[in-house]
């Protein structure tokens, strides 16, 4: 079976700064994979190499088939992207941001037209089309932004942190949705702080000091720690990997603790 | 009432210091900003007109010929280096502002002064920038009481009595280009350059930094767009924009302040877009570098203070030191200015042009490819 995303042994060092440190994990398509882990952890990077747009300094990925070395081009049009910032346009309305995301991913004409009725149909816009983005609630720009991350019909949704700063209903019918394009075939990669939305992903990984230091399906990893929610699972796996920072050990040596 | 909390009060003397050391532009504007522009205006801000190119015609070529243009040359106003013989190349040095003053001296002024009779000499000068014309007339007039002065007492000693009222020596003098000498017809052509360098640079590089600023870029470089194709779309705009205040302000001078332009209306369109074209590649490199539209506020700024003292804007660039000379040389308004006055006041074309012309082709490519390369990396 052709992978999504095929991850083998990626670096990022930025100077002497490592970001990301031999990060290696494989995600079969129409599954959701989730990034959990600390802020400063290195999620962004990884997926900032996985869209196309970081080099990894050291190691392999192949994205839906291609090269994110040689071919972040091919990668760019068939991914979607959508950060916690929804990046819209404040000052165009729904209508034209959607209009102006079609364009960049080369829909013309009637397809633009019938993949924008589609969007509006399936985030339940409606009528907020005419509306200026910056009139919006969080929750609304949210679902701008993905929409305007759909248009294209991609094969791979990258979501940086969507639901930061989005009240719990507003969650709720989002990873509704994000469960919903997961059933069409749509593979999803998103990092996410929230634990219960972490439950819900088919494959969960840990993202710790740059490196994934546990990679699996929520329910393996919880049975592999003896742990009874990710909450804990989380607090283990910090407070076990911390012990190993050195600055911990002359810490204990120094007698403080 | 409260006290007055010291305390407080240093906290955040302290943490604005903090802020201000953090902020390298502003930093930047508040040390260096105060230093240039003393310097700049301290020496650009010289309005004696010193040095003037000037060219001779010659026609006596005598003696006393000669000792008046040495007497010209010794008023230091202008320097007459260039001897020509004939109107029409008068013309061509005064058409292409080679020089900005031409002296004629008729075939019979040795004779003339000799032979206890009045001579007169025809001194053109380049109305365009009425302060460098009014100086160079007034030193041309002092020269002649000066010079008919001496006469008159050596013809006194010579004949014993006085020769008559009649002055020896005259100075005609007679303005071109600009004939009424209003300054109004030499700044409202250069306003054009001005006014696109500022609105222009100024909004595109706001257009680009707002993408940077609310993340929007930070969208963009996950889409496939090109750097190429967000570059150009994001300038065609302005081009338009440059356009129309180009036909605003061109308007406005006509038709509201009656400065209408001697040469050709087309050839101004075209050498405005060139103009337009080095001013975008400014913007878009402005972008590159600001991350807010503050800075990039800062830096248009920056560099617009020194242009409009250095370009000749204000003050005849020849009048200056070398070295601000040489500065003035690095902004392309100074060719454009020298352009648009050309055809508004001279109403010459590309023969006298192709020099500025082509400098100014010159800043437009090295500005864009710079520009276009600064650009690609902030979408990579």
């Amino acid at each position: 079976m052709k992978l999504a995303i095929d991850c083998q042994g990626l670096v990022k060092r930025f100077g002497t700064y490592t970001a990301v440190q031999g990060v290696t994990f494989q995600i079969p398509p129409g599954t959701i994979m989730g990034f959990v882990g600390p802020n400063g952890a290195g999620k962004t990077t990884i997926i900032r190499m996985l869209c196309g747009v970081l080099v990894p300094t050291e190691g392999q990925a192949t994205v839906l088939g291609f090269d994110v070395r040689t071919q972040p081009e091919e990668i760019k049009q068939r991914i979607g992207y959508m950060s916690q910032k929804f990046s819209l346009y404040e000052d165009l309305t729904v209508g034209e941001n959607l209009d102006f995301y079609a364009g960049v991913y080369s829909l013309r004409g009637e397809i633009a037209r019938a993949e924008k009725t589609r969007v509006i149909e399936l985030i339940g816009l409606g009528d907020r089309t005419s509306q200026l983005v910056a009139s919006l609630s969080g929750g609304w720009k949210q679902r701008v932004a993905l929409g305007c991350a759909l248009l294209h019909n991609p094969q791979l949704l990258i979501l940086d942190e969507p639901t930061a700063g989005v009240d719990p209903v507003t969650r709720r019918i989002f990873w509704d949705l994000i469960h919903q394009l997961a059933k069409g075939g749509m593979t999803v990669l998103v990092s996410t702080h929230y634990m219960d939305e972490a439950d819900t992903c088919d494959y969960l990984g840990f993202v710790f000091y740059g490196r994934l230091i546990a990679f699996g399906s929520p329910d393996d990893m919880k049975k592999q720690e003896t742990k009874a929610n990710l909450d804990d699972l989380f607090i283990y796996y910090v407070k076990h990997e911390a012990s190993d920072d050195p600055r911990n050990l002359v810490k204990r040596k120094g007698g403080l603790s | 009432m409260q006290r007055f909390a010291w305390v407080r009060f240093i906290a955040v003397l302290k943490k604005e210091f903090i802020h201000i050391r953090r902020d390298r532009p502003s930093l930047i504007m508040a040390i260096a900003m105060p230093i240039a522009m003393l310097l700049i205006f301290g020496y650009a801000i010289n309005t004696n007109v010193e040095h003037l190119p000037t060219v001779v015609w010659d026609q006596a070529q005598t003696v006393d010929s000669r000792e008046l243009v040495t007497s010209i040359r010794n008023t230091q106003y202008m320097d007459p280096d260039n001897f020509v013989q004939g109107y029409q190349e008068i013309e061509g040095y005064m058409d292409s502002g080679k020089a900005r003053a031409a002296v004629i001296i008729p075939p019979d002024f040795g004779k003339k002064i000799q032979g206890m009779e009045s001579a007169s000499v025809q001194v053109l000068v380049d109305g365009s920038d009425p302060t460098v014309a009014r100086a160079v007339m007034s030193a041309v007039q002092m020269l002649g009481l000066n010079k008919s002065l001496q006469l008159q007492s050596e013809r006194i000693v010579a004949m014993g009595t006085a020769p008559g009222l009649e002055m020896p020596l005259n100075f005609e003098t007679r303005v071109w280009y600009n004939p009424d000498m209003k300054s109004m017809v030499f700044n409202i052509p250069a306003l054009i350059g001005l006014i696109l360098q500022n609105v222009i640079a100024m909004l595109t590089s706001f257009s680009i930094v707002r993408e940077k600023e609310r993340g929007t870029m930070e969208q963009l470089v996950v889409t496939p767009i090109r750097p190429l194709e967000l570059m150009l779309g994001k300038l065609i705009p302005f081009v338009f924009i440059g356009f129309v205040s180009l036909c605003l302000i061109l308007a406005t001078g006509i038709f509201w302040f009656g400065v209408v332009p001697i040469g050709s209306i087309p050839l101004l369109f075209v050498l405005s877009t060139l103009f337009l074209i080095t001013i975008l590649a400014i913007g878009l490199l402005i972008s590159s570098i600001a991350k807010t539209q503050l800075q990039a506020m800062q830096m248009t700024f920056i560099l617009l203070l020194p242009s409009i003292l250095l370009s000749g804007f204000i003050f005849p660039r020849e009048t200056m030191p070398t070295l601000l000379q040489l500065l003035g040389g690095l902004f392309p308004l100074t060719y454009f200015l020298r352009i648009v006055r050309g055809i508004f006041l001279k109403g010459v074309g590309m023969e006298y042009l192709w020099q500025d012309t082509l400098i100014l082709c010159a800043f437009a490519v090295l500005l864009l490819a710079i520009a276009a390369k600064k650009f690609k990396k902030t979408l990579d």
